[in-house]
């Protein structure tokens, strides 16, 4: 009976969780090695999503290639936008007006907004909390609806364009967006309440998964899984883009390295995208919106390179251009795949419970590991 | 005795950040005016979307059946999934010019991923996207459309 | 006045009246069985509606409302597509044992119904060992569990079967250990003693503050018992999808999800019973004027809304609180609730020797 039911010769427990699985966010395909209720090993298989977007994106334009982008990690859509639509501006030496900047930055900070709560709701429903998803939904909704009005899509915007962005501001976008963050501020302290202060989430997240600096930085972790170890790696704020460097905040850093800590620096940086937001939002220079650019666009013959931060980490975006209309070669450095490759290291020694904890504060989004 | 003080603030603490919790969980219970929920089907009348909303490419025909596509191809070039396919013809005007007019607008919902790249692309603003989402139907074939109507023609004075 | 006891006693006498006594008791226990047959499905149907209402509520949606009015005709529904459905056996599994699961699970939950006592005089069988059968029994269902998590030949339901069982064993005791502080006060371990002896006030409120804390440690631990929320590391959707029914489908996943259920109403209906006076109305000592306005709600009534209470709270910790790890699960009994339940026991017996209840 016991060698039907799967296991190996130490008489280790080996499950498939996934690719269909409630926890695991997708097609995301773990084999896990099992004594009991402890995890030996955990080993990602990959490529149940995999659509080849950067071979695709080698015979498409430099403005159709970015609408692409927005289906890799599609929670931080805006955000990949913005970091094809640099590359490509950095490439053809664009001037970006200042009123798109701001409105770039203020978009990817919303986008970010949105990508946390969603993670807040998935996180709890994985340590077994269902309420929090509906409250986290109830305010991405309110952020949708103000994308849907300006940008005219909710989860795919394609609303970033080389040379700033697609249309202009909605008329009513300045007074939702206020509005909206007078909302969230009384709604985030409830998610305080609700699952940051619980004791058997705190109990549940501390001292759980933990990753030291060195490890952070060896495994190439970025964003909120590496700053919850101590690494301070913000690309706003060490190669700042945009406006990023005229606005006051702070790069949100905790030490703990545990999954607590990368809970607590998402929470934080909510709080930061809240004041980035307060801080733009009446001081929307005037003028043009979108930088006259030629009708096709031609990157001249190099490499280029440049990066943003998503929700999740270092979003970096590489071309080589031949001289043509369409790039030799894209790579995209999405930030998932560094940080799920440092799930084995985090897991082993935990339980399974412990995994799906792990994995909710890695906030991984299946699409951007695969591409 | 620190040992028990521990023990005691640790039960004391665990239980009041519980029912933090249910005291939030149970406002919601009692409070129905919180409840988001739209009921769909039935709020179709009031239900408005924003007029930037992309759904469906449509091509704008005004009440003499004309259009404004002079069958560029513009949009055809813009479309990273070859989504639309534009069959031109050779109009003779009344006076004898010989002139490229748009045969057949040819629109494969199925590959649109209404990334609004087309819109932008035409310079006689003769597309734009409607805010009709619900496309679903029994046929694939019938989500590839013809977008110019039957017998329309091109504005005059549209270049 | 027409009550429920009064119909029993009538149908008793007539049936005795009519029929010799072995075909009258035939009778009559095959109309008990019907009874409880019938009380099964209607629990189910409610109960589940009832979590799915609440539910919504606090997650602010609607929850159903297109079947029936206000979606009261959902969960009927709900039946009927599990009915139809097949029911598979999966490949490899222990065929009798994977069928004989569900059936293990709802006779367990059947026979914990019979000393439940539903109104005035409404008890199926008033056992002297009531209280020692109840907490006999109810340890049986996880011989259930662990036999759909084993014979489906399914890693998830094994472990979710594991999981289940270290669980109820070790909650046994805490939920044990808070049923005999209230015996200590008793006497007795038949129900109706129990509920006679709560007639100038609850045991909740008579036992000073070790009735109190047994409350509190009864219901964690029954929540615990009955795999619910936040102690559902048996099913735990979003680590083993669905623990130990992974498997299972149709009616054979519907016996499942209805024992669930009927034991919450069971387990309820004993803390009702226990800490709240059962059927008893709300008596406060000698003020005979209000004592005897409470009798007039019916008795059945009284027990209802206690249970319903209770269960309530049940579901309102289900979604609150995120769930535990199978460790903290276990030192949480082990580690907090037994000491806690242990000294908690002591100072009751002191309370009950010295008389210092009221």
């Amino acid at each position: 009976m016991i060698e039907e039911i799967g296991t190996t010769e130490q008489g280790e427990l080996v499950v498939n969780l996934g690719p269909q699985h409630p926890s695991t966010h997708g097609v995301l395909h773990l084999v896990v090695t099992l004594s009991g209720e402890t995890i030996k090993k955990v080993e990602p298989h990959l490529g149940y999503i995999h659509r080849s977007i950067e071979k695709m994106c080698e015979s498409l334009s430099y403005r159709q290639f970015i609408y692409v982008t927005s289906r890799m990690d599609y929670l931080s859509s805006h955000i990949n936008n913005h970091g094809c639509a640099l590359c490509v501006e950095k490439g053809m030496q664009i001037e970006v007006p200042p009123r798109a900047k701001v409105i770039r930055v203020l978009m990817d900070e919303l986008t970010r907004l949105a990508s946390h709560q969603l993670w807040w709701g998935a996180m709890a429903m994985d340590v077994g909390a269902l309420t929090p998803f509906f409250y986290a939904f109830r305010e991405r909704e309110a952020i949708n609806d103000i994308m849907e009005e300006t940008c005219g899509a909710r989860l795919t915007m394609n609303y970033m364009a080389p040379g700033g962005v697609a249309f202009d501001l909605h008329p009513d976008f300045q007074r939702k967006v206020k509005d909206f963050l007078a909302f969230f501020r009384t709604k985030i302290d409830e998610y305080d309440e609700l699952v940051t202060d619980n004791i058997i989430f705190q109990r549940r997240m501390e001292g759980i998964g933990y990753l030291s600096s060195e490890d952070a930085i060896s495994y190439g972790c970025t964003g909120p899984t590496a700053r919850g170890s101590g690494v301070s790696c913000d690309i706003r704020k060490s190669v700042p883009y945009e406006v990023y460097s005229q606005v006051q905040f702070e790069e949100v850093l905790e030490t703990g390295g545990d999954c607590f800590a990368r809970y607590n620096v998402r929470m934080g940086e909510m709080r930061q995208s809240i004041s980035i937001i307060e801080q733009l939002i009446d001081n929307i220079p005037g003028g043009e919106f979108l930088a006259k650019t030629k009708a096709v666009l031609k990157l001249p013959k190099g490499e280029f390179y440049s990066k943003v931060e998503t929700a999740r980490g270092e979003f970096g975006v590489y071309i080589i251009s031949e001289g043509g209309t369409t790039p030799y070669r894209i790579k995209f450095r999405s930030p998932g795949f560094s940080n799920l490759s440092a799930l084995d290291h985090m897991a082993r020694g935990h339980k399974i419970g412990d995994l799906v904890a792990i994995m909710g504060t890695l906030d991984l989004v299946i699409p951007d590991i695969d591409r | 005795m620190a040992f028990l003080r521990t023990y005691l603030s640790d039960i004391y603490h665990g239980a009041r950040s519980l029912l933090k919790g249910m005291k939030l969980t149970g406002y919601y219970f009692t409070h129905r005016k919180e409840i988001i929920t739209q009921q769909y089907p039935d709020n179709k009348a009031e239900m408005k979307l924003p007029e930037r909303f992309r759904g469906e490419v449509v091509m704008l025909h005004d009440e003499n059946n004309e259009h404004a596509c002079t069958g560029c191809t513009a949009c055809e070039l813009a479309c990273p999934n070859g989504t639309i396919k534009i069959i031109t013809k050779i109009e003779t005007s009344p006076d004898g010019k010989k002139k490229k007019a748009l045969d057949t607008f040819i629109y494969h919902l199925e590959l649109c991923t209404m990334c609004n790249l087309c819109i932008q692309a035409c310079p006689t603003d003769a597309i734009k996207m409607a805010q009709n989402f619900e496309h679903s139907v029994y046929d694939r074939s019938q989500l590839t459309k013809n977008l110019n109507k039957p017998g329309s023609k091109i504005r005059e004075g549209v270049e | 006045m027409l009550s429920i006891e009064n119909i029993t006693h009538s149908i008793d006498v007539w049936l005795y009246g009519t029929f010799n006594p072995t075909a009258a008791l035939l009778l009559e226990s095959l109309i008990v069985g019907l009874c409880a047959i019938t009380l099964f499905a209607v629990l189910g149907l409610v109960l589940v509606l009832m979590e799915r209402k609440v539910s919504a509520y606090m997650q602010i949606r609607l929850g159903p409302n297109r079947v029936g009015p206000g979606g009261a005709l959902q969960t009927v529904a709900d039946t009927l597509k599990l009915a139809m459905k097949e029911g598979l056996t999966p490949d490899g599994a222990d065929k009798f044992l994977f069928n004989l699961a569900p059936f293990m699970v709802i006779v367990v939950a059947m026979l914990i119904l019979v000393p439940v006592a539903f109104a005035k005089g409404t008890q199926i069988w008033d056992i002297n060992i009531g209280v020692l059968y109840i907490s006999a029994v109810s340890s049986l269902s996880v011989i259930g569990i662990l036999m759909a998590g084993w014979a489906s030949n399914n890693k998830y339901s094994l472990l979710g079967a594991m999981r289940s069982g270290a669980q109820i064993v070790s909650y046994e005791l805490s939920a044990g250990l808070s049923i005999i502080s209230i015996v200590t006060l008793t006497g007795s371990l038949r129900i109706s003693d129990i509920i006679d002896s709560q007639q100038d006030g609850w045991w909740l409120f008579k036992g000073h503050i070790p009735a109190m804390i047994s409350f509190v440690i009864f219901i964690i631990a029954v929540t615990a018992e009955t795999n619910r929320a936040p102690f559902d590391l048996a099913e735990a959707e979003s680590e083993l999808t669905a623990g130990f029914h992974t498997e299972y489908s149709g009616m054979k996943f519907a016996l499942f999800f209805l024992a669930e259920y009927v034991n919450i109403f069971i387990v309820c209906a004993i803390a009702a019973t226990l800490f709240l006076g059962g059927w008893m109305p709300l008596h406060i000592g000698h003020w005979t004027a209000f004592n005897h306005a409470m009798d007039y709600i019916p008795s059945s009534l009284w027990f209802i809304g206690k249970t319903f209470f209770l269960i309530f709270v049940i579901m309102w910790f289900r979604w609150t609180f995120p769930r535990l790890r199978i460790d903290q699960l276990l030192s949480l009994e082990w580690k907090y609730l037994l000491p806690l339940s242990l000294f908690n026991l002591l100072l009751m017996t002191l309370i009950s020797i010295k008389g210092w209840h009221f």
